[in-house]
């Protein structure tokens, strides 16, 4: 083999210098992107932004430390606290009904189907959206003049009321219909690969046994699938403490502020209210979530195991 | 969790195939499998339709009717709207504009970031240094930080180097957004090359790059292009970064459309809106549908733990 590009290799590498900095030279120059990456944006900005959530920064940031006073306005704003209850509202029902769905679906699917492909296949092709789109394409149909509403009035029923995009009480739950629509395929597809996992030889027993199917499932199957359960949860936590862009399309945040979530509070503090530090402690907030779901996580996963 | 997760699916599944014996072909159990599934995917199939519809019917008819009705009379004009005509308070060159400031966002933004993924991923499983895992091991948890905590600092950032509201900028920051998936993907991939084909390349003289350019990156081909599906979805689906790191001009299509869509101005084209919707979901729809399998391979990746 001939070796052109091979000289700035042998330089570390075939020489072997006693440095053990110069070691593999190369390879730590080709990960200096990585390196850059998880130091600089990931353990920098992160620092960054905890630091001046305790200063008075407005327009631009500065170091006048104010201590909790940030935390202290952010608790006692409404939009930031109906923010907080719809995250609730929407990630609670949204893990429940994905998990759910996912895994019913996946179940359904797993019982030797046939056009299985078409079906999932359909089930998951939202998932390749973005989210404006889905959140545009639901707001089109949730729209009581022309939608769903409309058309049912128009059945007959005409006191029939379904208006979720304009009604404060319920309009997190118009967010939840497009957010189940485009999430529930993912998780179909993981579940339905750990359901593959499975031995056959597992379901023989399961029959000479004469456990039924649904026991099988609830007994057998789903403990077993506990590492895919866990994976979908994380993956379903972290993407809703993330939600923007389907509340932006879909109500930007109205009607109102009814339906206001904690990353658009952040962004608009930030870029639109000039309230820097505000949005900066808004942003831990969000990380101090998503660590204490994290946290957990982790220590069950790489915990006890091989890593601990 | 484990709680939840026990009792509740068992609801659903408890009058799910549970019909006598299975018996083959039209069984009581078979009907409902089957029924089940079809109503789903009707259901999932309704928006699609309802954009497509929508897209393909004029104003009048839109008004009179029922969203989920085929067009009496077929017309394309709401697509030729969307795509030259609408407007987002700016201007009125519709969706054109934001298609090619995507494409012209996306090419290099996919290019750069699987170069440098690649890279990252086969020195971290192959020429493994001092360090190396407790750098991947942030870059992993690093994907889990919200876009939030991080966007301002990175503002900051990219005004000093000079390339803010910049195409540049926004390429910069999805490399390095894609960067932990795509990492992991590579990583994963490379691990799984026989070692002594490695060995053997070094016995021979080949040094880091010779190894990857001849032998790695021929072998990944596959896993390049899982990465290229993932990536190209989820760029052209971004929202947020473009909002934040270009400016209006070069605005992308997602951001473009939510302005044409949401615009208070004037009277509400739901006929054009939705074409233009479609037009933004087009390119990720098309790469789904025909790369089949290998999505499915690309966000379970995102899945499956390394």
């Amino acid at each position: 083999m001939s070796t052109t590009d091979a000289p700035p290799v042998r330089a570390g590498e075939g020489n072997r210098p006693p440095n053990r900095l110069f070691k593999n030279l190369t390879a730590k120059i080709a990960a200096i992107p990585m390196v850059l990456t998880a130091m600089v944006i990931f353990v920098g900005c992160t620092v960054w932004t905890v630091v001046h959530s305790f200063t008075n920064s407005r327009l631009l940031p500065k170091l006048d430390f104010v201590g909790l006073a940030q935390y202290d306005r952010l608790w006692g704003t409404r939009r930031w606290l109906i923010s907080i209850e719809n995250l609730a509202v929407y990630g609670i029902c949204s893990l429940i009904f994905t998990l759910v769905i996912g895994f019913t679906l996946a179940a359904l699917l797993d019982r030797k189907v046939r056009f299985e492909g078409v079906f999932r296949t359909i089930y998951l092709y939202p998932f390749a959206l973005s989210f404006i789109v889905t959140g545009l394409v639901w707001q089109w149909i949730l729209n009581p003049d022309f939608g769903v509403q409309n058309i049912v009035r128009k059945l007959g029923w005409e006191s029939f009321e379904f208006d979720p995009l304009y009604n404060p009480d319920i309009v997190i739950y118009g967010i939840l219909i497009a957010g189940l629509w485009q999430g529930t395929g993912l998780i179909m597809v993981i579940m339905l690969a750990g359901l593959r996992g499975i031995d056959e030889d597992i379901w023989k027993a399961c029959r000479v046994d004469g456990i039924p199917i649904w026991k099988t499932y609830v007994v057998v199957i789903i403990p077993m699938m506990r590492p895919v359960f866990i994976t979908a949860l994380v993956l379903i936590t972290s993407g809703i403490v993330k939600v923007y862009d389907l509340v932006v399309a879909q109500t930007s945040g109205g009607p109102g502020i009814a339906s206001e979530v904690p990353a658009k509070y952040v962004y608009d503090t930030m870029f639109e209210g000039q309230n820097l530090a505000q949005g900066f402690a808004a942003s831990t907030m969000m990380l101090l979530t998503v660590v204490i779901i994290l946290i957990p996580w982790a220590y069950l996963e790489f915990g006890g195991k091989k890593h601990g | 969790m484990a709680d939840a997760s026990m009792t509740v699916p068992a609801t659903g599944l408890a009058d799910g195939p549970r019909g006598p014996k299975p018996r083959r072909a039209f069984s009581r159990g078979n009907i409902f499998l089957y029924g089940t599934l079809g109503l789903v995917a009707i259901y999932y199939m309704i928006p699609l339709w309802v954009m497509v519809m929508t897209s393909l019917k004029g104003m009048p008819e839109i008004r009179m009717g029922n969203i989920f009705a085929p067009p009496l009379e077929i017309t394309f004009e709401p697509w030729v709207k969307a795509w030259s005509e609408a407007c987002t308070g700016v201007n009125c060159d519709g969706l054109s504009r934001g298609f090619w400031n995507s494409v012209q966002i996306l090419i290099p933004s996919v290019v750069l970031s699987i170069a440098v993924a690649s890279v990252n991923g086969y020195a971290l499983s192959n020429w493994k240094f001092k360090g190396s895992e407790v750098f991947f091991t942030i870059l992993i948890l690093g994907a889990f930080i919200p876009y939030q905590v991080m966007i301002y600092p990175i503002v900051i950032i990219l005004r000093e180097i000079g390339i803010m509201s910049s195409l540049a900028g926004l390429v910069l920051v999805h490399t390095i957004f894609g960067m932990p998936i795509l990492t992991l993907l590579f990583r994963n991939y490379f691990a799984s090359v026989p070692e002594e084909l490695f060995k053997a390349a070094r016995v021979d003289g080949a040094g880091f790059w010779g190894i990857y350019f001849r032998i790695m990156l021929p072998m990944a081909l596959p896993i390049f292009v899982v990465a290229m599906i993932l990536q190209v979805t989820g760029i052209w689906n971004d929202f947020l970064f473009g909002v934040i790191y270009t400016k209006p001009e070069i605005y992308p299509m997602t951001v473009q459309l939510n302005n044409i869509v949401n615009s208070v101005q004037g009277v509400k084209e739901y006929n054009v809106n939705m074409a233009a919707t479609l037009l933004t979901g087009l390119v990720p729809l098309t790469i789904y549908f025909v790369s089949g399998k290998l999505f499915v391979r690309g966000i379970a990746a995102g899945a499956v733990k390394g």
